[in-house]
């Protein structure tokens, strides 16, 4: 199996609003539309939060098959751990230009409730979940669910943004919380499954940039389960967060102290004016979590029900700008593709290496921010 | 993209979100067929403007100025009326942009001539090995603060770093400033802590030879953004300087090359 990282110059976008008023596709396809530049066409993708009102109760499952045959071995899978409570063709369009490129999987999407008696003893019902995402990503040939959060979904492929913005139909949707990516794949292959976003649950990745620890952190994570079968570094991001923020409950900034962790002598220098608690946390977090830190050039967003947050790399290795207008939040990789949808921001700043934006709702408050919430 | 003539010799370019590639080939041919002005409107993002005219014409720009704002440029005068992104003035050679907001990353990059004139903040590794030659002597002057890596490798020219924004406790510039510095010359309002300094320059404090150079550089900033320069000199200056103009010439050289003095 191909297992290298990858090196690009990709663009990403992110657009929410802290009041959970929902926002149509067209943004988001604007805003990563006009940064096509920063890909080449061998991958985009979206993920949208609020867009299954209905079925908000319940597991969505986005499932990729290269075939439509292994279907029915999907659904046995799901049956095993579910009850399906409806199960549909993700509704597409037809994009000629990307038939040229490669032939599209078929998707299928899976609104799923929980059975009480497939989970394993002291096992949650998210850890239930994992498992069962885990199952049909490595026990399925051809299959690859790429969401399974509740009233959420992760759209993408291989084309340019709007070619599968055009493709999901994108602009049909509605949503709280939108993130969007345009790649360009170099170390690794440019497939359907490697396009960004990455999900897991709720928890939804786009990255622009390589991580070189991806090797240390690939170990790490299958330590605790995870297993990583998209041939791409940024899956791994995403199962550092479902450890980080969901099993082991850190708090936002820890978690993000743990990724892009300070250097010692920005640790040691803490102590130095002073600030003994901060020292203190930092260093215990570089210790305990120093398999967890993410080393090499990026910029990445990461989304889930309650909002988002952005982050760099610790020295800035990547773009990154930020913008604020009323209760609305823009990320992106340049400050073109925040006004092209925003014309006059109340603010926008560019943030400084390893320093998160937490744009979370209005209604959640950053130290009740954890998971599974209680 | 729509495209007129407003008077003679000056044209107006609508931009929207036209490809770059359509946007600078236009542009050129209007400068080509006599143009001295050219206004852009609704820039959104595009890269590369201002490269490859030789020709003195001024470039105003409403809107936000793409990635690479006038790499290579030799010789047009830019303005922007709106903020900047990455790489403004990349590996530039002569000419003149002047920036109404802020700027991003690797500003100045390789700039080994001309004047970048920046009225708000600028990301990281700005100015980061600009150098100079014989009498091209590029100046890069910010009004706001600089993040980390400030004038990292610097190897010639003029960084001037003015702050004027600066609120009580924040710093002007970010950590590894001038580390690997081995020429030019940087001019900071104001201090900045040792330890953000790499350990290839010395500090001084500005004397009556930095003060004309000061007065001379800031003439043009001044009249771009209507600050006085004295204004811009009530508050001291701290100068930075390399201390060698190889600091990593003994990195990987033989024994036998510092023994005989051929590497010193």
């Amino acid at each position: 199996m191909i297992e290298r990282c990858e090196m690009s110059g990709c663009g990403l976008a992110g657009i929410v609003n802290r009041d959970g008023k929902k926002i149509s596709g067209k943004y988001i396809y604007d805003s990563i539309t006009s940064m096509k530049e920063r890909g080449n066409g061998m991958g985009a993708g979206y993920a949208a939060y609020g867009i299954y009102p209905d079925m908000a109760e319940y597991y969505a499952f986005h499932v990729m098959l290269d075939d439509l045959d292994v279907e029915s071995e999907v659904k046995a899978v799901l049956n095993r751990f579910f009850k399906i409570v409806k199960s549909e063709i993700i509704p597409t369009k037809s994009v000629p230009s990307l038939y040229k490129k490669t032939k599209p999987p078929v998707f299928y999407r899976y609104f799923v409730e929980p059975k009480e008696d497939a989970k394993l003893p002291l096992e949650s019902e998210e850890d239930m979940v994992v498992r069962s995402v885990m199952t049909i990503n490595d026990g399925i040939e051809g299959a690859y669910v790429i969401s399974s959060g509740k009233n959420m979904g992760a759209f993408k492929g291989v084309g340019h943004p709007d070619e599968i913005g055009d493709f999901f139909e994108i602009k049909e949707y509605e949503g709280y919380i939108w993130l969007a990516h345009t790649r360009f794949p170099t170390n690794t292959p440019g497939w359907w499954g490697g396009a960004h976003p990455f999900t897991l649950l709720d928890w939804a990745i786009v990255h622009n940039g390589e991580i070189t620890s991806y090797g240390t952190n690939k170990r790490y994570v299958e330590m605790f389960g995870y297993k990583c079968t998209l041939l791409t570094d940024t899956e791994v991001a995403a199962y550092l967060f479902d450890l980080l923020f969901r099993k082991h409950r850190l708090p936002i900034r820890a978690v993000f102290m743990a990724m892009a962790a300070p250097f010692w002598k920005d640790v040691d220098y803490y102590k130095e004016i002073g600030m003994e608690r901060l020292f203190d946390v930092a260093k215990m977090i570089r210790t305990v979590y120093a398999p967890a830190m993410l080393n090499g050039p990026f910029a990445m967003l990461f989304a889930f029900k309650d909002g988002v947050i952005g982050f760099n790399d610790r020295i800035k290795l990547r773009p990154f700008v930020a913008a604020i207008n009323g209760d609305t939040v823009y990320m992106a990789s340049e400050e073109s593709a925040i006004r092209v949808v925003c014309k006059e921001p109340e603010k926008v700043w560019m943030p400084k290496a390893g320093e998160p934006v937490i744009a979370l709702l209005n209604h959640c408050k950053e130290e009740d921010v954890c998971y599974p919430a209680e | 993209m729509e495209v007129k003539q407003v008077s003679e010799n000056v044209y107006e370019i609508v931009c929207g979100t036209v490809h770059y590639k359509e946007l600078n080939t236009k542009i050129k041919d209007l400068v080509k067929a006599g143009a001295e002005k050219i206004i852009l409107k609704e820039v959104y993002g595009q890269r590369y403007i201002g490269t490859g005219i030789k020709e003195s014409v001024k470039i105003d720009i409403y809107g936000t100025a793409g990635n690479d704002l006038g790499i290579f440029l030799y010789g047009p005068e830019i303005e922007v009326f709106g903020n900047a992104q990455d790489g403004v003035g990349n590996t530039m050679m002569a000419g003149k942009i002047i920036v109404r907001g802020h700027a991003g990353d690797v500003c100045g990059y390789g700039m080994r001539g001309g004047k970048v004139y920046i009225e708000g903040d600028v990301g990281y590794r700005v100015g980061i090995h600009m150098k100079g030659y014989k009498h091209l002597i590029p100046t890069f002057i910010i009004g706001g603060k600089a993040g980390n890596f400030f004038g990292e490798y610097m190897a010639g020219g003029r960084l001037i770093l003015l702050g004027l924004n600066r609120k009580p406790g924040e710093d002007i510039v970010g950590d590894y400033c001038a580390t690997g510095m081995h020429g030019g010359v940087m001019y900071i309002r104001g201090e900045v802590p040792q330890r953000y300094l790499g350990k290839e320059v010395r500090v001084f404090e500005v004397d009556e030879e930095d003060m004309k150079i000061l007065r001379e550089e800031l003439k043009g900033f001044s009249e771009a953004f209507s600050i006085p320069v004295e204004e811009i000199l009530s508050e001291p200056f701290t100068k930075i300087v390399p201390v060698s103009a190889r600091p990593y010439g003994r990195m990987y050289a033989h024994r036998w090359g510092i023994a005989s003095g051929l590497i010193k």
